[in-house]
This record gives C-alpha cells, structure tokens and sequence, in this order.
C-alpha cells in the first residue's frame, strides 16, 4: 500500500497557508543555484512555476512537446477566470469562492486546498494585471466582471473570449524572460516519455526528441509534471488533439498514485457531433449562459421543427423550470445532466436528437444585437465557421462533451505525490475542484499551483535533498527507464501490425463515452472494462506505426499516447464502478433522488439529481500500480475531513 | 465530394522535397480541412504509405499550430480564420488543392508540411514582456488603464503567433508579428517604463534571426486570422524611431551603495 499522508497544516482553516509558509523550511539564495528542478509542460501551471522559479535562483529546466510554450492548451480557454476581489461590491469574499467552490466540487474536494486556492486568487489578478494582461476594463480604466456558473457574485476575470490565451501569453511572457535572462533552459519538440525513480525518490525523466527521435534522460532535484489532462481518452473532446495523460501515466506506472480518475466534467454548451470524421468538439464558452436561455420543445413531436415555428408557449426552458435560483447558470455537472435527461426524453432537436438550443433572441430585444456582438462576437463567429449557422437570428444548436478532468495524480498539500520529489501542478492533479470543477476555476487552479503555491512549498522537500547529491544519468535506473521507451518504440515501429493508432483511440472513446460517459452503472462498467482489455489486447499485438523513429513521426507520439489512453480508460472504469455513489460528474444511476425522498418532497433536490453517500465514499480514491500489470490495481483511501463546511445536500433549486 | 491533392513531401529539414498527388477519398462538406487530411492521411496508412505530417494542435483557432498554404494562400481561401477553421464546403467537388508549409528562411521545414517557428520564441525572448516578478505586484484595480487603450491593446494581444504574417510576405518579414507584441504591451501603463528597450531589442532579434524588411505591401494582415491591423507597424515604426533617438542610458560606474 502507499503512503499517503496530506499533510495539512494544523490551526484555523483561513490561517493554514499563512501559518504553513511561515513554519516551511527556507533555502538560501546561494543553495537554491544548485538544485536543478524539471519542470514539464508550459500552460498557466508550467509556465507560471518555471518562471517563478528561476526567479527564485534555482535551475529549472521546461520540456514541452509543443514547437513553442504557448502553444499549451491554456491557450484555449475562453471564458474567464475567478477571483475574490469583490469589486463589484456585490457580497464576495475569500470564504464565500472557498464555499461555492467546495459546493461545486461536490464535497469531494479537500478544504484546505481550496482555502488557499480562494485566498490565492486576489493575487493572480494582481500578478496577470501587472504583466499587461489585456483585461475586460470599464470606461473608468478599471477591470469588469461577468458572472458563471456555480456562482451568484459577478468574479470572473476576462479578455474578450480568450482569457486562457492572454493569461498564458501572460506566463510565456515570465517564462521567454527567465529564458532570456538564463534561468530557464526550454526544450521544446521534447516529450517525456518515462519517469526515473532512484531511491523511492523522483530524480529524472526520459525525452524524446520529436524532430530528431532521440531518446534522452535528464536528472534534477525535483520533477514537476504540469501537464494537464486525460480528457481525450474520450477522443472526440474539446481538448487539443495532442493532450495526453502519458507523463502522468508513467508515472502512475512508476509508483505515483492516481486519484479520483473518474471524474470527469462534461461541459453543457458545445457544438453537437455532426459525423463519423469528428476529430474535435468545439466549446462554446459556458458565458453565454449570461445572455443565452437554453430550451427544447416541450413536446417530443415538435423536436423536428424549425426552432421559429414553436410557439413560445411550447418552449421549456428546462433549467430556469428546474433550477430556477440558478437558472442557465446551474453548475455544469447539472447542466449537462439536464440537457442528457431531455434528450433521452425524446426532445432534443437536430438531426440527431442530441442537442438542446441556446436562444440569444431575448438578450438581442433586450440589449440590442451590437451589445451582444461585442460581449461574444468571436463565439459567434466561431460557431458560424463550424456550423454554417447565423446563431444572431437562429438559436444555437450545443450538446454537452468532455471538457476537463478532475481527477490526476494524488498530491498532498505541497502539491506532492507520494513518491517524494514528484509535484503535481494544474490539471494533472486532482486536489481542488471535487467532483466537479465550477467554471473559470481551472485558470485560477493552473496559475495559484504555479506562480505562488508551489514555489513556496517545493522547498519544504528540497530542505531535505543534500545539494550535489543529483544522480547522474548513467546510473541501472536511467538505463532501464531509457530500455522500456526504447522496448515500445521498436515494437511500434517493427511493422507487424495493421491498424493505426487513430483507429484505437476512436474505438477506444466510443467505449468510454457508452460505458463511462454521462451516466454509469454497474452492468455497463464492466462490460466496459471487458472490452477494454480486449482493445488492449488487440493494441498490443495488432498496431502498426509507418515511418522510421530518426525522423518526426506523429503517428509513433500518437501510438504511445494512445495506448496509455488505453490503460487508462481501464482504470477510470474500475474507479466509476468502486463509487457506489453519484457526486458530481459522476452519476451512476443505481443513485440518484427519488420521489420518496424526503429532499425531494422539500424541494431541495430534483428527481434525478445526484445523491450522495457520504457515509461510505467521503474520501478521495488513490490507486495504485499492482506489482505485475496482470494484476488489479490497489485502491488506497484519504478520508476527506472536512473542519469548516457541512457536507449538505447541494441544491440550486 | 472529392478533391484532387497536389501535397508537398519532404522527408527530413535536409532531404530535397517534392509534390505528390493524391485523390482524396469521399468527403463530407462539413468536415474540417484537418478532418479531411486525417481521413486521407487513415487511408494512406491502411494501403502502407507513410501519412502526410502536418501540425495541428486545438483545432479551434486559438493555438497558432496549424499551418498551412493552400492554393497559395496562408490559411486557404477564408478570410480571418486559421487553417483548421477552413471547412471542405469552400471548396467544389472536383477541386485541385495545392497544399505547402510555410516557407521561409527562419522557419526551416522539419517534414512535409511542418516547419519550425522556434524564431518566434527567441524574438520574444529578447524582450517581449513586462518585468515583473512573481508577488510584487501592486493591487490589479491601481493601475486603471482606459478601456480605449485596453481594447486596442487586445486588438494586438490577440495574435497567436502562427506565423502566416511571415508566410504571406515576399520578403518573409516578421514586422506584423513583432508589432503586434510591441503594440500590445506598448499600449499598456504596465509596459512604459521597457518600452523602448523592448522595441529595439525584438527589432534587432528579428534581425539577426534572419526575417526580410517590411515595404508596407499589406500582404501579412490579409492572410493574418486574427485579422492583425496593419496600423501596429505604424506604431513599432515609430516607437523604434524613438528608441534610436533615445538611445541607451549613461551607465554609471560602480555599483550601488551598501
């Protein structure tokens, strides 16, 4: 079994991080010259954590896979990102985004962590602002704010529809001055493709070099892995097509516990599956929900119709019926739920049933068209390129898809995994959002792991590391690591096979989105991970990779993505089944409210809503790598204590 | 429909390169320009021919990955979209597609249709960002900036550095690219006191990474997806003008006290 041990600081939950930052352990600036860190991956918690870091003193070193940083998929973020500011004078508070944001998560979040993201958050603005950071101003040169989902405070930060871009602009901008200035060493085109562990501790990773295939190893003090995550197991998401769970993976594979793998977030407000040759689903910021009223015709005989020829009176705005303190702006988890339980009725509309419509018409009478232009113009644009829809005179057409993962490799409070001296940044962890991630949270999340947690906490381990005491890289454990990459890339490319990689990942993702998409249940779950061992199976015997490994080879990236997508997708179906409980995005359908309970009949809850069984799941699931890859995975358990919150029902009615 | 494929295939950055043609298989309309090479690219490999590379990353016109000359237009027929916002229904049944990476000298080919950009990084490296270090920032709402000077400033910000500015230009120039970043931050309070440090030292990385002289022909803001103004040169013109008059400071000797 491994080890797991929080580490959450002791004392009052608002006074843990102060308290914490004042009792850590501190390196001298000339110490700090000699420990060498490996930060891989460059979105807001890459970026932000290698600049800070070197502006620290220590010697860091940035891997991405990408031709160029800020090429991240940060980059694609749209709608915003939350802080406790309160400039809008309109009652929020450090606690109050703490609280919405463990009601969000579900309660399956652990409360420190999420204090400290809240009272982190007033510092990212101020950070992103100083860097020009082009922010949403009002005429009065000071910042706006609009509202999202899971929140009834107007926080969220925003530029235009592509506050992901600027903020990572923001942190490559950090990033290419420590570079400039020497403190940083960027390899970029280098994917990491193994983790070295030397003495039950993390010293050092193994690269490919993309443009020329060689295989390197690189020792340090401390490996951070900030990069991102696992959605695509899905295939069709709306992550970029290059994100990949491999460097979690590996480590996964090489002692790091996995936790909570399957929470997933569907977002409610994408652009529906219009054919087989889907390679990407496209978002539409969950903002427009600001504006936008989501609907479907309340008979199932109209779904067909143009939306212009039902009548108003026929229109069910289901969320504002359902959920009317929230309305549109229910949380997504809800949303989605929401939107599946109507189509599955009978009346979703479009071609192929699966979609709702998200109406501007009222927000046009009322604000006028230009108003609405300038709020979401590129969003329509958008939407108009993919679909070949006017979404200003006809409603749009979304369906919910797989937009972000919750789940990722265990940390504790110092954002480190079990094996000492691996950290876990952003997305790849799985500490702060629960079940659930609220909108424009993921943002906050990447950027206070990475400019003002971590470089804090890293020394608390690196106290403990004697200086000069790296591991060189020709020591068993390097050249083992280097064999098992060099193993796969030699059987991928032997040419046996017949099938491509692509072909995997999209059976793959039918499987996952069948078996352990929006709703679960048992039976399914094990039919999933029985077709899942066959798929891999058949991965392993029947892959084939053209191209030699000397030159760039995507399809060769691609395979080694895809079969770890593989061994995952097996685990995120183990996980799913062992929580007997809905929370969150995860719904299995042996649980959920009913019309003879009694949260029901006081109007808390809906039919159909999540329900929880604290009693038996409040904790967070850890698994482990077994001895063998024939035998099953071992489940560890961190009971989430909570100090501060009830776990009460979660009710946006 | 169908679309007949003239590709350029180029094995390694020192390999010569050549056009092979290809028929595509049956197409959909609505697919992506990407989907469409995807499904071309799933053919070639079930028959044991080595797949075309391309890069390609969000697919959603945000990451400046994809790039691509089609018919010899950075980023195909569209205006103000990238290469994987272009959909097949541009296109007629029947169709010949020319398709070319990028070419220019500081975007060396690395295969097919990819090529290396890195150029831009080390432009930004020279000075494309505001001094600040983690925590010492004043209180976001300090710093007013007025919205005409923070929105025009995000007209620039938005670029996503895929280089079609660059692509488009007969003398391979950079300005367009380089002047979005100086404008952006340029426009910014935040971003005056290295002002005209940074427009000299991103002009002369640009320089030396071996990018042309800009003649002002416009060519880079109509293939630009992000619709760049040409007017940001305008504003890098004179910013660097100033920043020769104004020279470098009078370094001091010593260091400081204490």
């Amino acid at each position: 079994m491994a080890t797991l041990n929080s580490n959450i600081p002791s004392g009052p939950l608002s006074q843990k991080w102060e308290n914490h930052k004042f009792s850590s352990k501190l390196i001298n600036p000339a110490n700090k010259r000699k420990y060498k860190i490996i930060v891989v991956g460059a979105g807001l918690a890459g970026s932000s954590t290698s600049a800070t870091l070197a502006e620290l003193g220590y010697e860091v070193h940035n891997f991405v896979f990408h031709d160029s940083p800020r090429r991240a998929h940060s980059v694609a973020a749209q709608g915003g990102i939350n802080a406790a500011k309160n400039y809008q004078n309109d009652g929020d508070s450090v606690h109050r985004l703490f609280y919405d944001t463990i009601k969000g998560g579900d309660y399956r979040a652990r409360e420190a962590n999420v204090h400290r993201l809240a009272e982190v958050s007033v510092n990212i603005i101020d950070q992103c602002a100083a860097q020009g950071v082009p922010f949403a101003r009002e005429y009065g040169g000071l910042l706006d704010n609009r509202s999202f989902g899971g929140a009834q405070v107007s926080r969220t930060f925003y530029a235009r529809g592509q506050t992901g871009q600027q903020l990572l602009l923001g942190a490559y901008s950090a990033l290419n001055k420590m570079i400039g200035a020497g403190g940083v060493i960027s390899h970029t085109h280098s994917e990491m493709l193994d983790l070295v562990v030397v003495n039950g501790h993390a010293k050092g990773i193994i690269v490919r070099d993309l443009q020329t295939g060689g295989i390197h190893r690189h020792s340090a003090d401390a490996i951070v892995l900030a990069t991102g995550g696992y959605g695509n197991v899905f295939n069709l998401s709306t992550y970029a097509r290059g994100s990949n769970v491999t460097a979690s993976w590996r480590a996964y594979k090489r002692g790091a516990t996995f936790s909570n793998p399957c929470y997933t977030q569907i977002h409610p407000t994408c652009i529906p599956v219009s054919g087989e040759y889907q390679s990407k689903l496209t978002l539409m910021s969950e903002s427009l929900r600001n504006d936008g009223r989501i609907w479907v015709p309340k008979r199932k005989e109209d779904a067909k119709k143009a939306p212009a020829d039902i009548a108003e009176s026929d229109r069910d705005y289901y969320l504002e019926r359902m959920y009317s303190a929230f309305g549109n702006l229910a949380p997504r988890d809800v949303a989605s739920r929401a939107a599946k339980t109507v189509c599955d009725e009978g009346r979703g509309i479009g071609s192929t049933g699966l979609g709702v419509y998200l109406d501007f018409a009222e927000s046009i009478r009322r604000l006028g068209e230009d108003k609405v232009r300038e709020r979401y113009g590129n969003l329509f644009s958008m939407y108009h390129e993919i679909t070949n829809e006017n979404a200003y005179t006809s409603p749009m057409r979304i369906y919910p898809a797989v937009h972000y993962t919750m789940g990722g490799l265990w940390v504790d409070y110092n954002l480190m995994s079990n094996l000492p001296g691996l950290f876990v940044l952003g997305e790849a962890n799985f500490s702060d959002h629960g079940a659930n991630r609220l909108g424009a949270s993921a943002l906050m999340q990447g950027l206070s792991d990475g400019y003002f947690v971590l470089p804090n906490t890293i020394a608390t381990y690196l106290s403990t590391v004697k200086t000069g005491g790296r591991p060189g890289t020709e020591i068993g454990e390097f050249k083992e690591a280097e064999e098992n990459v060099q193993g796969f890339i030699r059987r991928a490319t032997s040419g046996k096979g017949s099938r491509t990689p692509d072909s995997f990942h999209k059976q793959l993702g039918k499987l996952m989105w069948e078996h352990c998409g929006m709703a679960r249940n048992k039976a399914g779950l094990e039919k999933g991970i029985s077709l899942i061992s066959d798929l891999r199976e058949e991965y392993r015997t029947n892959l084939r990779v053209l191209g030699d490994a000397e030159n760039w080879n995507q399809q060769l990236e691609k395979a080694a993505r895809v079969g770890d997508f593989i061994e995952l997708g097996e685990l995120m179906c183990r996980d799913a089944l062992m929580r007997e409980e809905s929370c969150g995005g995860h719904f299995r359908e042996e649980y959920q409210y009913t019309a003879a309970d009694s949260e029901v009949q006081q109007g808390i809850v809906n039919v159909g809503d999540v329900k929880r069984r604290d009693d038996q799941f409040a904790f967070v699931a850890a698994w482990e790598f077994p001895e063998s890859a024939d035998k099953a995975p071992i489940l560890n358990k961190e009971p989430l204590v909570y100090e501060e919150v009830k776990m009460g029902t979660r009710s946006y009615k | 429909m169908k679309v007949t494929l003239k590709v350029w295939r180029q094995k390694n950055a020192k390999a010569a390169g050549e056009f092979k043609t290809y028929t595509s298989p049956e197409l959909n309309p609505n697919m992506s320009f990407l989907e469409m090479l995807d499904v071309l690219n799933e053919e070639l490999s079930n028959r044991g021919e080595e797949p075309v590379a391309f890069d390609h990353d969000c697919r959603e016109g945000i990451c400046g990955t994809c790039a691509l000359v089609i018919n010899g237009t950075p980023h195909g027929p569209h205006k103000g979209v990238t290469t994987c916002q272009t959909y097949m229904r541009s296109f007629k049944d029947g169709d010949q597609l020319i398709i070319e990476p990028w070419r220019a000298g500081p975007f060396p080919i690395i295969k097919d249709l990819v090529c290396d950009r890195k150029s831009f990084d080390r432009i930004q490296q020279a000075g494309g960002f505001i001094t600040v270090r983690t925590g010492s920032a004043p209180d976001a709402n300090s710093i007013p900036v007025p919205k005409g000077n923070s929105d025009l400033a995000m007209d620039a910000a938005q670029c996503i550095g895929c280089g079609a500015c660059v692509a488009a230009c007969k003398n391979a120039s950079a300005m367009l690219f380089v002047a979005a970043k100086v404008s952006h931050l340029g426009l910014m309070p935040q971003g005056q006191p290295e002002r005209y440090r940074r427009v000299k030292a991103m002009v002369e990385k640009m320089d030396t990474e071996g990018f042309g002289a800009c003649t002002v022909t416009g060519s880079c803001e109509a293939v630009c997806p992000k619709e760049i103004s040409l007017d940001f040169i305008a504003r890098l013109n004179r910013d660097y003008a100033v920043s020769l008059l104004k020279g470098e400071p009078k370094r001091l000797k010593g260091g400081g006290a204490g």
